[in-house]
């Protein structure tokens, strides 16, 4: 590869033309200012001939503005650094035969969607039968115990579920992060495992669409899921990891 | 209403007959039973409010003091009645006194039933008469409303910040919305009190507070007075504290309210048997107050496959009615609750959601229906999403839901920027307009997907509330017959609030609410 071409901006319809869209709101009534301002906030970024394309009042005191134009930064890919889970992906069907192949026992997934959040629809489409977007859940899973045990599970009460139903993973969702509630719930929950020396007891995942991979290193868990990743994204990152780690494998 | 669907009229009303089977047996079990939030609530419509130094309710103050040093199941009015007629204080002066530790109404536990109950009435007919004053301000808004044929626009305001708030529902409202619901922060169901005052606070909302409330109502009636149209105000009652918060909307002029008999059981795990009792009084009041009730039964399918699943939303929605019928209330209260959620990667899926609203909108004919809008296959992808939202406002303006609960773009993002709640209101005036009559033109193949559809989940549900009627509703809950949740009788938070009534027992405050919606009194 050529050193330049590892440098790259968006693309509209020509090759580094840099063209983006942009939305927002500004706290004025819309007029002659309030379209000047946008502009000006969008040089500001950066994009160059901003044109808005469409602005319209919300409010005797707000307004809403379109934009196009050129954005003048671009990024040298080679210098980025990504943190994925960075594991290969099986599909239901190898997980199970992985389970089969190497494990002497079933594995145990416990999973909530913790703290005041009560949106479930995360711990849902990971751990339940239906699964999502035709991906099963864990709980069809051969091999695998799925104990899902809904929202707002107290971090304590997760932990000693967790205990109860000797479990090798969990699993936590977290989908309002409001002011960033779910970092403070989440140090929490790692906090208490701490604690509780509990930590290397279990493969312990977030989830949610807010969560990445990096975030939850940082926060100390073993891994984080984002949007579109599946049951079979996290039940195959949890087998590996749970046989380098020696946990109920074959000898 | 016409019959496009030529659904089986008998079916409907033997679901109808089970419902109330179903209905019968819990309300035995109702009448038997009070709670703590049934009782603050007593106190709340007896004048109580503020809090204590420690900012604990006044009405929390009272009723713990009489779990810990009397027995609440002779019912708060019960102490009341004997402590206004000893003292001449009241019901505020004493519940102060109360919470300073400075007046002890224990000493009327073992009193005889209480004879001063009439004493108590004064303070109970001046709350009543502010809730009808706010009912003859309502009503004289409605009737100053031009008349719509289409759906009322429904958005959720869910700054965390009250004031924040106010902002984003005069732009929702100056931009077409004719409802504004305040939603609240997430937990709020299971506080065992209602916060006080002004809140700035909360995670995807503020709380539910009567100042709230006030602050939120003035804002809309200014706003109303601006566009020439009433816009109505929601909150959410569901919860550890749903009558009072009923009440407190009842005072405050709400106009909708959250208030399903499941919900708070279900998805947020609270004693079935609170839950029950709470809701009944909880209803009553808005019978009275002439609130529109919301149900829940969308939620089922976040969790459940909305295809599969649709006939636990049509078995609730008959229970819900039903549960309605027993606090006194008029099928124009009744909200019950519906969504459009079944997965778009499905063939058909457009002509199984247009089945099933449209099933909704002929068996309860009458009923206020609330239709809610896609969520759980809200990608991030906010262009398709537009689309996604556009083929739930067509299905909702052609089988004339009554409120129409707005998509937003940004599902599965963020709570609603201000830009896109009005881009939702722009499509959905759009669509309200091209479609106005698209409705009445509108004719089913009888013998096509969508009447057939509509039939397999009629007759699905017939079979389930059969098998609830025949279990009992206890039972069919710990089953997980709703949203595959099993919850127990005994289990979840509030239990410890329910109080077997005693055989002295009394409410005169639920008995007179009861008595008036049942009379028709309070009508104008």
């Amino acid at each position: 590869m050529s050193a330049k071409s590892t440098w790259i901006r968006p693309y509209g319809d020509t090759e580094n033309d840099g063209k983006v869209q942009l939305s927002f709101s500004l706290p004025l009534e819309l007029g002659a200012l309030g379209e000047e301002a946008a502009k000006k906030i969008a040089l500001q970024m950066g994009i160059h001939d901003p044109a808005v394309v469409h602005a319209e009042a919300l409010s005797d005191s707000f307004s809403f503005y379109i934009v196009y134009g050129r954005s003048e930064h671009q990024v040298d890919i080679s210098s980025l650094h990504v943190v994925e889970a960075g594991h290969h992906v099986m599909t239901k069907e190898e997980v199970e035969a992985y389970i089969e192949s190497h494990f002497i026992e079933p594995l145990v997934f416990v999973g909530a969607s913790t703290g005041t959040d009560a949106h479930t629809v995360g711990i849902d489409a990971i751990m339940n039968m239906k699964g999502y977007n035709g991906n099963y859940g864990l709980e069809r899973y051969k091999g695998i115990k799925a104990y899902n045990l809904g929202g707002q599970v107290d971090n304590e009460v997760l932990l000693q579920k967790a205990i109860e139903l000797k479990a090798d993973v969990i699993l936590i969702s977290q989908t309002v992060t409001q002011k960033d509630v779910h970092i403070e719930n989440l140090t929490q929950f790692i906090e208490l495992l701490e604690a509780e020396n509990k930590r290397q007891d279990f493969i312990v995942i977030i989830g949610g669409p807010r969560i990445q991979h990096g975030l939850a290193k940082e926060l100390g868990y073993d891994a984080g899921f984002g949007p579109k990743k599946y049951a079979f994204d996290v039940a195959s990152f949890a087998v590996e990891r749970l046989y380098s780690r020696g946990v109920k494998v074959k000898k | 209403m016409n019959n496009k669907l030529n659904l089986n009229q008998e079916t409907i009303q033997s679901c109808r007959k089970y419902a109330k089977d179903i209905a019968d047996q819990m309300q035995r079990f109702i009448d038997q039973h009070t709670t703590v939030a049934v009782e603050r609530t007593v106190l709340r419509l007896l004048g109580i409010d503020g809090v204590d130094e420690f900012g604990r309710p006044l009405v929390n103050a009272v009723i713990d003091h009489i779990v810990k040093t009397g027995d609440l199941s002779k019912g708060i009015s019960h102490y009341m009645g004997y402590a206004v007629h000893d003292t001449e204080e009241t019901p505020q002066e004493i519940a102060r006194r109360v919470a300073a530790q400075k007046f002890d109404l224990s000493i009327y536990t073992n009193e005889g039933r209480c004879p001063y109950f009439g004493e108590l009435m004064p303070f109970f007919e001046r709350t009543l008469a502010r809730v009808d004053a706010m009912k003859n301000v309502r009503s004289s808004w409605i009737d100053k409303t031009p008349k719509k044929t289409t759906p009322s626009k429904y958005v959720i305001v869910a700054t965390g910040n009250i004031y924040e708030d106010i902002k984003q529902a005069i732009s929702a409202a100056k931009k077409g919305a004719d409802i504004i619901a305040v939603i609240r922060s997430t937990g709020q169901s299971l506080l065992d009190y209602v916060p006080f005052g002004p809140t700035t606070e909360g995670f995807g909302g503020t709380y539910a507070t009567q100042e709230n409330f006030r602050l939120m109502r003035e804002a809309l009636d200014q706003v109303s007075e601006e566009e020439g149209r009433y816009i109505k105000l929601v909150n959410y009652a569901s919860g550890l504290c749903m009558p009072e918060i009923a009440a407190m909307g009842a005072i405050e002029r709400l106009d909708m309210m959250l208030n399903d008999s499941l919900y708070g059981i279900i998805f947020r795990d609270i004693n079935p048997k609170r839950t029950l009792i709470d809701q009944y009084f909880s209803r009553v009041l808005s019978s009275y107050a002439e609130i529109i009730i919301n149900t829940g039964e969308d939620n089922y399918l976040t969790t459940s496959d909305a295809f599969d699943h649709a006939h636990t939303v049509l078995a609730s929605q008959f229970i819900n009615e039903q549960f309605a019928k027993k606090a006194g209330m008029k099928e124009s209260l009744m909200g019950l609750g519906h969504a459009y959620e079944i997965d778009p990667n499905m063939e058909n899926s457009f002509l199984y959601e247009l089945a099933q609203a449209e099933m909704a909108r002929e068996i309860f004919p009458h009923a206020p229906l609330k239709y809610m809008p896609p969520t759980k296959h809200m990608t991030g992808d906010i262009f398709k999403g537009c689309v996604q939202d556009a083929l739930f406002n067509i299905t909702a303006v052609s089988t004339h839901q009554s409120i129409h609960l707005l998509g937003m773009m940004t599902e599965a993002i963020h709570t609603p920027f201000m830009s896109d709640r009005a881009i939702a209101l722009n499509i959905a005036s759009y669509i309200e307009k091209a479609f106005k009559d698209f409705g009445n033109e509108m004719m089913f193949n009888p013998d096509g997907i969508i009447v057939k559809r509509a039939h397999d989940v009629l007759q699905h549900a017939h079979e389930l509330l059969q098998e609830i009627k025949d279990e009992g509703l206890f039972q069919a809950l710990e089953k997980g017959r709703f949203a595959e949740i099993s919850r127990k009788p005994e289990g979840g938070k509030g239990l410890s609030g329910v109080f077997v009534k005693h055989e002295i027992y009394d409410n005169p405050i639920l008995d007179a609410l009861k008595k008036r919606v049942k009379e028709g009194s309070h009508e104008r």
